[in-house]
């Protein structure tokens, strides 16, 4: 996802004078196009990420557009001072680019699991969340996003296979649809939108309809469309390579909750983080049940247990 | 909006920090007494150019924010402020608060947790350019600020980009929140720190700002290393009882230390008037 993202951005860049882009010394491999293209136009900030932040908000201040680049841990939570007091703040368009959701960087281990960056991200109202499910979305989303005015915090995952069934449309603030079972929403964050799909197959063939929603922007929050969403099916299942705090799960609890509708929640997310464990992404994301068919079993049994007749 | 001296810019500042800092009885006053001649150096070269194109203007960050009482005074006193606007500090719904906002007519960014600032004109200072303007970029910082990691990542990255147009005014008046810089986390030998990270380092007085100007005015702006000023500054200076005293930094004033201070300050301009 990041080379298409990259590749996304150096056509923006050619279109658009204002677009720079700086690292936190990562993107070997990802960003040279853009460098030698753009000499100018990148900077490798070194192993900085507060002053990447920093700068990138002080040239925005004087009218460029910087994308400022880094692991996504690095990218939110260590200068997230610098983000809420900066672009944010001085709603700058400042473009946060963190590559590696939830448990991509697997054998990298707890440091580079970025599993509370969707969370401290919509915490801060001025700032678009991201996190485009594929490739294909990835590079609708830096397109539909070049004009807005305000920051962005773009969370991209480690591959951009597209997600079956799905066209990669993106829209800021809506959530896309596939499929219009009745029965159960599965609604995933971004990439986690693969297991969605297959999940909603694996109830297909038990006679279970799904509806899947494919939630590419977290903020601003797509609160109308999950509305109309979860006002139409008795279960939902939320699943995400997040903490289940503060995250997608806990955005579909708050619509849930304050529009009072009457719809079973089921929040699959990270509970806790491993200690002492590395492993593939497949198997961490395993491990929190965070595959179809936990999910496909998981809307079975809250379907059942809400007594619930398909 | 009227021309004046630094010296006097300077004056004015002062008394407009016991002045409103005693009306709003907020404290924060010997940070601001202590910078008041660095801002003046700043704003009597007409750092920012209130008449000119706003884009073009030099980019003044504050980033020892807790002083912003001084630097209201010194926007209003050169005009950027409408006057009497610092009558607005600290009343409800003010944009004037104890740290500025970017909302406030001449503040281009918005500070108050330390650490922030000379990222922020780096980035002005690169910005500059890249777009090959004349702009400069100065940041006010204090000594304690200095503890902060991010002022190194900063410094680092001014160096290595060759940014001539960056100039970094650290308040050295030696004390902190909770005491002296010396006996909390001591800064020896700033000069050659500044030197080894490849900073052109000047060490001067920063409470003569007419040789503040004079050398705001002589540094190269091309290519080169950015300039430091390490400028040797009595916390709460002009106000006797609260130079060098810790307590200052948070104090707000009684009716009688107000009395005292509007005295001593009516003699130093007294004393100014009569010199000139």
């Amino acid at each position: 996802m990041r080379n298409e993202f990259v590749d996304e951005l150096i056509a923006l860049a050619d279109a658009d004078p204002r677009v720079v882009l700086l690292t936190g010394d990562l993107g070997f491999g990802v960003l040279e196009a853009f460098a030698s293209r753009f000499p100018g136009r990148f900077y490798n900030v070194g192993v900085a990420e507060q002053n990447m932040i920093g700068v990138a908000t002080g040239l925005a201040e004087a009218g460029f557009v910087p994308f400022a680049y880094s692991i996504a841990t690095f990218a939110s939570l260590r200068p997230y001072e610098f983000i809420r007091n900066g672009p944010a703040l001085h709603d700058l368009p400042v473009r946060i680019v963190g590559t590696g959701g939830g448990f991509d960087y697997g054998y990298n281990g707890a440091s580079h699991w970025a599993l509370e960056d969707v969370a401290i991200m919509r915490a801060q109202p001025a700032l678009a969340v991201i996190v485009p499910a594929d490739a294909r979305q990835a590079r609708n989303a830096l397109r539909e996003t070049v004009a807005i005015p305000g920051p962005a915090y773009f969370r991209l995952g480690r591959t951009g296979d597209p997600v079956a069934g799905f066209d990669g449309r993106f829209r800021l603030g809506h959530i896309e649809t596939l499929g219009d079972g009745a029965d159960v929403a599965i609604i995933a964050l971004g990439p986690m939108a693969h297991e969605a799909v297959a999940a909603a197959q694996l109830l297909a063939d038990q006679g279970v309809a799904a509806t899947v929603a494919v939630v590419g922007c977290v903020a601003p929050a797509p609160v109308e469309d999950l509305f109309a969403l979860l006002a139409r099916v008795p279960a939902a299942i939320s699943v995400e390579a997040h903490y289940v705090t503060g995250g997608l799960g806990s955005l579909v609890a708050e619509v849930i909750a304050e529009a009072a509708l009457d719809c079973r929640l089921v929040r699959r997310g990270v509970t806790m983080m491993p200690r002492g464990v590395a492993g593939t992404q497949g198997q961490l994301e395993a491990r929190f049940g965070l595959i179809a068919s936990d999910l496909a079993a998981a809307a079975v049994a809250t379907l059942a247990g809400a007594g619930i007749s398909i | 909006m009227t021309s004046y001296t630094p010296t006097a810019l300077a004056r004015g500042i002062r008394e407009a920090v016991i002045e409103q800092s005693y009306r709003a009885h907020v404290g924060h006053i010997g940070s601001s007494l202590s910078i008041a001649d660095l801002l003046a150096a700043l704003y009597a070269r007409a750092a920012v150019d209130t008449a000119g194109d706003p884009s073009e203007r030099d980019r003044v960050v504050l980033s020892k924010g807790h002083a912003a009482l001084a630097l209201y005074a010194a926007l209003e006193l050169t005009g950027a402020l409408a006057a009497g606007s610092i009558d607005e500090y600290c009343v409800e719904d003010t944009q004037l608060g104890v740290h500025p906002e970017h909302a406030v007519d001449g503040v281009d960014f918005s500070t108050g947790s330390l650490g922030h600032g000379l990222s922020l004109a780096c980035g002005a200072a690169l910005a500059a350019r890249m777009q090959g303007s004349t702009r400069r970029a100065f940041v006010v910082m204090s000594d304690a600020e200095l503890n902060e990691g991010s002022i190194w990542e900063a410094a680092m990255f001014a160096a290595h980009h060759r940014l001539a147009n960056l100039v970094a005014l650290i308040d050295v008046n030696g004390q902190q929140a909770l005491g002296y810089t010396k006996d909390v986390l001591h800064l020896a030998n700033l000069s050659e720190r500044w030197a080894a990270f490849g900073w052109d380092v000047h060490t001067v007085d920063g409470h003569d700002p007419a040789a503040l100007v004079q050398l705001l005015n002589s540094l190269s702006t091309v290519d080169g290393a950015p300039h430091v000023l390490l400028a040797n500054t009595v916390f709460g200076k002009g106000v006797s009882f609260m130079e060098n005293r810790i307590e200052w930094h948070y104090l707000p004033l009684t009716d009688s230390d107000y009395a005292r201070a509007l005295e001593e300050l009516a003699a130093a301009r007294e004393a100014a008037m009569a010199e000139t």
